[in-house]
């Protein structure tokens, strides 16, 4: 199973976490620190694997991409294959491009929760159960709409390509 | 930044997150956190907040918390939140749960109800996000609260609550299986489900069912195995291709289950290798997923039943994965070959060359997993080079989690393979000195265990020589300043023990030795316990032997500081080291004889060396020790007592000690009860030894019945508020004085006399053998219990082994040497066993040859020594070529240019494969083959089986 979802910057700044099974918050912290001191020393033009298992204890690995001024950390166990989930990055960021169209930092940054609906429609307690990136967005976008209807208040454009005009 | 801002942010927040990124320091980020921590705190206690303000709030508290500060403040309106009608409140309230409690919350509480209720709703985004919350925040004991709505979302039209309550149902076994035992016949039918999404999604609970009981699922195979058929022929519609594969993660994930079934099962991997082989025939190979798709078959064909046919494919896909240029690549083609090597150990011969590269690439993970490879295929002829490249690898490393995974296999393949003692000993002292304070404590008993008692089974010069080598190392190492405690524990016991033991070291040496370790390590006193117990033998050593002992002025000077040490026991030690060396030679001989740590020390449980006194006693007429069970009536009694005792451990108020002295100040009052005394088990010495002087005199004349002894007791137990025989109204308790009288004596001779046994005891309990260690030793004496996976362990195979490595070293130096001659130019000895000088003096860069040669080493120079040609340089070329000959498949000529031209030196390159060429031809004619099956001849006469067939050892390197 998956056990983290982390996102963050080249600075070491967290973006998006999210662990599926629960750890206090300093631990969280601490957990994504010894990530981030780990990816700071690889060089470029390696593998995209890293045995975690001095920081996350056993049976567990980790796998990176870097994108830009981001990192897509996931760590997961031996149950995954690791290119998969490297391709499951790929899938998450290719998600996250067509929801925000050319993809950048502060998008992750700014529409944080809507970056948690992404995450959890593609892995859900843990499992990855989407991989598609059309139906993830055909979901995220019917929960914004039905979200926009079921909020009177809510000022929100009706459909995913007017997140960021406002 | 204004299009950025999308969504339900306000200025606030987009300054809030603009600022923090432009922190510069993590304080200023802290201090700017605490700042939003604050107004948060106020705003959102504040009546009436508009729902869009606080659901704002709320995802600020989340961002805040990720940055890693307290939150908790805020978690109770996340949980109102939950129970908003609106859809976007209710989401945003329950991402906010998820993220902030953990399932043994106290607010949990107030979310199950909310949980309840939108787990009924019609709208299913509503129930969707309630699935997400039961997955995170349900526990054991909350799982009866939600499982009838969950098992009823499983039939729901939307697939993907559906797909969520397959997975919360999933979640539920993970957290407490015996709650849901009853429903996982859900997650089969759940296979059957239209929509291949939820399909995929009831792999994931099946994959961990099958992977606890495999049995039970066997039937299930041919469903799976029509469902990955189906997939690979794109039947699934075309969303679920992922860059023009068809649903990779599913078939992944169908591999995966399939390599599990078809573990060790004939039949059901029969069923498999049609798909299985379409499979890595589809795969294309350009694209990353089916890379992922083709490693997961490898995996599967490693798994399941072999077929020849699948494992031709299989390799042929590792060596594109090691040839290819990504690193990603090699590490699943060098994992894939781990995996591989355990059912057909040719393969890895092709591969060597690409593994030294991995071995030499500056990639971390690549390097060790190449390690992890290397550990698995090392075999006693090879272990020397893989055991020291670990070593160097582990000393250059950092991470002290993998340094002591290193250091574990390095003692591990060491104990398993070691050619030599002399080979053993330096290699432990390598990894006790650089991971020393890494290893396991029992490694370093062991250590000392194999020293004491030797390699050999009966012969003793071995045992000495490896006993003074080692003591001669430990000398050396010495010197080196800050080694670990660990390590010093292991040098100190080995001085003690054997450090005089040669006569080549006299013993002020050796304690000298030992007192600059116990000063120079003078915090540790762990250490500083061993030297002194190390100084006591070696002075009763000493001592034994006649001559006279004078205790050197510093060891004086240390034993006057451990007199008056904080630690007992240091000071015991000490006080210990200072009777010893006052007793006569015989006494001290006997207390610690030399070289007897492995002794069997026999107790004496009857405690016969007491008849001589006993017999005195009896004759001067003391009452004869009847034991326990044979005193008439005292059965019921010892039972109640012992029942008794229970109960008070039980109730934890009833304390001996409170009612027993009371007895004794009535019992003292009528002296006439002192005619009445008889051996009676007290358990309270103080007591008894109170009343010592008072029952003493009459104690020789009593002989009073029994009975009234029993009743008196019965009376004492009564007062324990027990209900026994007969109520007695004795009050007398001095029955007990002279038992006690009796036993207490029994008892101080029995400590004192225990006393000097314990010294030994606790010697030997030093390296006490546990379980594992039992096993390490069967692995290195012989009943190997790896035997499947290593077959060449035990003692046997490495005497041999490193019979033959001596053999070898003859003609190794006589080929250095007529080598040499021909080529002056060539420093490096071990580079000239390639034979052809010329290729190495233009190439000295050639390093993966050097590993090659490296790994090689062992088998080649055995295989020259047998091979008598005229110069061995000729005769080593062959050997080393032979290496590309011997593989099963013809395609080796073409292969060599592959490997070769893989490396980055193109000249040589060419060079080389003018060579390897003419040189296989030589080889092929050769006496390579008739000289291996000579060896093999000769190895079998030495007991040991070759773990394959072909008697070509050059399979024992890399295969």
């Amino acid at each position: 199973m998956i056990k983290a979802v982390m996102v963050m910057n080249t600075q070491g700044k967290t973006r998006l976490a999210k662990f599926y099974e629960y750890l206090p918050v300093e631990k969280q912290q601490e957990l994504i620190r010894g990530v981030f001191a780990v990816l700071c020393s690889r060089a470029e033009n390696v593998s995209n694997f890293i045995d975690a298992e001095s920081i996350f204890g056993l049976d567990s690995r980790l796998v990176y991409k870097h994108f830009a001024t981001l990192y897509f950390v996931f760590v997961f166990d031996s149950s995954e294959n690791e290119l998969a989930v490297l391709d499951l990055i790929q899938v998450f960021v290719e998600t996250l491009d067509r929801c925000f169209k050319n993809v950048c930092e502060l998008d992750v940054v700014f529409n944080y929760s809507k970056v948690h609906t992404i995450l959890d429609v593609m892995i859900f307690g843990g499992q990855v159960v989407e991989t598609s990136s059309s139906e993830i967005m055909k979901a995220v976008e019917e929960i914004s709409k039905l979200e926009a209807a079921s909020n009177s208040i809510a000022l929100i454009p009706k459909s995913a390509s007017g997140w960021r005009s406002r | 930044m204004g299009s950025q801002g999308g969504f339900y942010q306000s200025k606030e927040f987009l300054d809030l997150v603009k600022s923090i990124g432009e922190a510069r320091s993590k304080a200023e980020e802290d201090r700017i956190v605490l700042g939003e921590i604050d107004t948060l705190k106020r705003r959102i206690s504040e009546p009436d907040i508009p729902k869009r303000k606080m659901k704002e709030y709320i995802i600020r508290l989340v961002y805040v918390e990720m940055l890693g500060h307290d939150a908790s403040f805020g978690y109770i309106h996340a949980v109102k939140m939950t129970h908003d009608d609106s859809l976007l409140v209710k989401r945003t309230g329950y991402l906010a749960v998820t993220l902030f409690l953990n399932e043994d919350h106290d607010l949990i509480i107030l979310i199950v109800n909310t949980i309840q209720k939108d787990l009924k709703s019609d709208n299913y985004l509503v129930v969707c996000a309630a699935l997400n919350a039961v997955c995170k925040l349900i526990n054991e004991e909350t799982i009866p609260a939600v499982l009838p709505q969950v098992v009823e979302l499983l039939a729901h039209p939307k697939e993907a609550v559906r797909k969520k309550a397959i997975m919360a149902l999933h979640r539920f076994y993970q957290k407490s299986p015996s709650s849901v035992s009853h429903l996982v016949s859900n997650f089969r039918k759940r296979l059957c489900d239209n929509d291949p999404g939820v399909m995929g999604a009831t792999l994931c609970p099946l994959f961990d069912l099958i992977t606890i009981d495999v049995n039970s699922y066997k039937d299930l195979v041919i469903s799976f195995v029509s469902i990955l058929k189906q997939v690979a022929e794109r039947r699934l519609p075309k969303a679920y291709d992922y860059h023009q594969m068809p649903a990779p993660f599913i078939q992944i994930k169908l591999l995966k289950i399939l390599a599990l079934l078809g573990s060790g099962d004939k039949q059901a991997s029969e069923n498999m290798y049609t798909v299985v082989g379409d499979i890595f025939r589809k795969c294309d190979s350009s694209s990353n997923i089916g890379n992922a798709v083709l490693y997961e078959c490898i995996c599967c064909v490693s798994s399941i039943y072999p077929n020849p046919k699948l494992l031709e494919s299989a390799a042929d896909a590792i060596s594109r994965f090691l040839k290819s240029d990504s690193h990603n690549l090699k590490y699943m083609g060098i994992d894939a070959l781990g995996r591989l090597i355990k059912i057909s150990p040719e393969i890895a011969e092709q591969h060597q060359l690409a593994v030294i590269d991995c071995l030499e690439d500056p990639d971390d993970t690549l390097k060790r997993k190449t390690f992890e490879l290397l550990y698995k295929m090392t075999k006693s002829t090879n272990v020397e080079v893989i055991v020291d490249r670990m070593i160097d690898y582990m000393i250059s490393i950092n991470d002290n989690h993998f340094k002591t995974e290193i250091a574990s296999r390095c003692v591990e393949l060491a104990e398993q393979f070691a050619p030599s003692n002399q080979w053993f000993i330096q290699t432990m002292n390598k990894v006790f000195e650089h991971a020393g304070d890494l290893v396991n404590i029992k490694v370093a008993h062991n250590l000392m265990r194999l020293i004491a008692e030797g390699f050999g089974e009966d012969d003793d010069t071995a045992d000495s020589q490896l006993r003074s080598s080692a003591v001669d190392s430990y000398l050396h190492i010495l010197g080196e300043p800050k080694l670990p405690s660990v390590f010093l524990q292991v040098i100190c016991w080995v001085l003690g023990e054997y450090g005089t033991a040669d006569g080549k070291y006299s013993a002020s040496f050796i304690t000298g030795k030992l007192c600059d370790v116990a000063e120079a390590y003078s915090n540790d006193e762990t250490v500083k316990a061993y030297a002194v117990t190390a100084l006591m033998k070696i002075y009763a050593f000493e001592i034994a032997a006649g001559s006279k002992v004078d205790m050197l002025p510093e060891c004086q000077s240390l034993m006057e500081e451990f007199l008056a040490s904080h630690s007992t026991d240091l000071q015991q030690r000490a006080y210990e080291l200072q009777a010893v060396i006052g007793l006569d030679a015989h006494a001290v001989e006997s207390i610690m004889p030399s070289d007897a740590s492995c002794e069997d020390i026999e107790v004496d449980k009857a405690l016969s060396f007491l008849n001589g006194y006993i017999q005195d006693s009896i004759e001067k007429g003391a009452q004869p020790y009847i034991p326990e069970s044979e005193r008439s009536g005292m059965l019921n009694i010892s039972k109640f007592r012992n029942q008794d005792h229970h109960e008070a451990s039980s109730h934890g108020l009833r304390f001996e000690a409170y009612e027993l002295p009371k007895q004794t100040v009535q019992s003292r009052i009528p002296p006439a009860s002192l005619a009445s005394t008889e051996l009676v088990p007290v358990p309270e010495p103080m007591y008894a030894r109170e009343s010592y002087p008072t029952t003493t005199v009459s104690s020789a004349s009593s002989d009073a019945g029994s009975t009234e002894l029993k009743l008196r007791l019965d009376g004492v137990q009564k007062k324990w508020g027990r209900q026994t025989h007969s109520p007695a109204t004795s009050t007398s308790s001095t029955t007990s004085q002279k038992t006690v009288n009796g036993i207490t004596q029994v008892d101080g001779s029995n400590t004192s006399n225990s006393r000097t046994r314990e010294t030994y005891e606790s010697r030997k309990q030093q390296v006490e053998i546990t379980p594992e260690k039992q096993k390490l030793a069967a692995s290195l004496f012989g009943g190997s219990s790896k035997t499947e996976k290593k077959p060449a362990t035990g003692h046997k195979i490495s005497k041999s082994s490193s019979y033959m490595v001596e053999k070898s070293h003859v003609p190794k130096s006589s080929m250095e040497i007529a080598s040499e001659k021909k080529a002056p130019i060539q420093q490096p000895p071990d580079l000239l066993d390639f034979g052809e000088p010329t290729i190495q003096s233009n190439a000295p860069s050639i390093d993966p040859f050097k590993e090659l040669e490296g790994l090689l080493e062992p088998t080649t120079e055995v295989a020259s020594a047998k091979n008598h040609s005229s110069t061995a340089a000729a005769t080593k070329s062959p050997d080393i070529m032979g290496l590309y000959t011997d593989t099963p498949a013809g395609i080796h000529n073409k292969d060599d240019s592959d490997i070769l031209s893989g490396l980055s030196n193109p000249p040589v390159t060419h060079m080389l494969d003018g060579t390897t060429r003419t040189q296989v031809a030589q080889s092929s004619k050769g006496p390579n083959l008739k000289d291996s099956l000579q060896k093999d001849a000769l190895v079998r006469q030495m007991g040991v089986t070759p773990s394959s067939p072909n008697p070509i050892l050059f399979k024992d390197l890399l295969g």
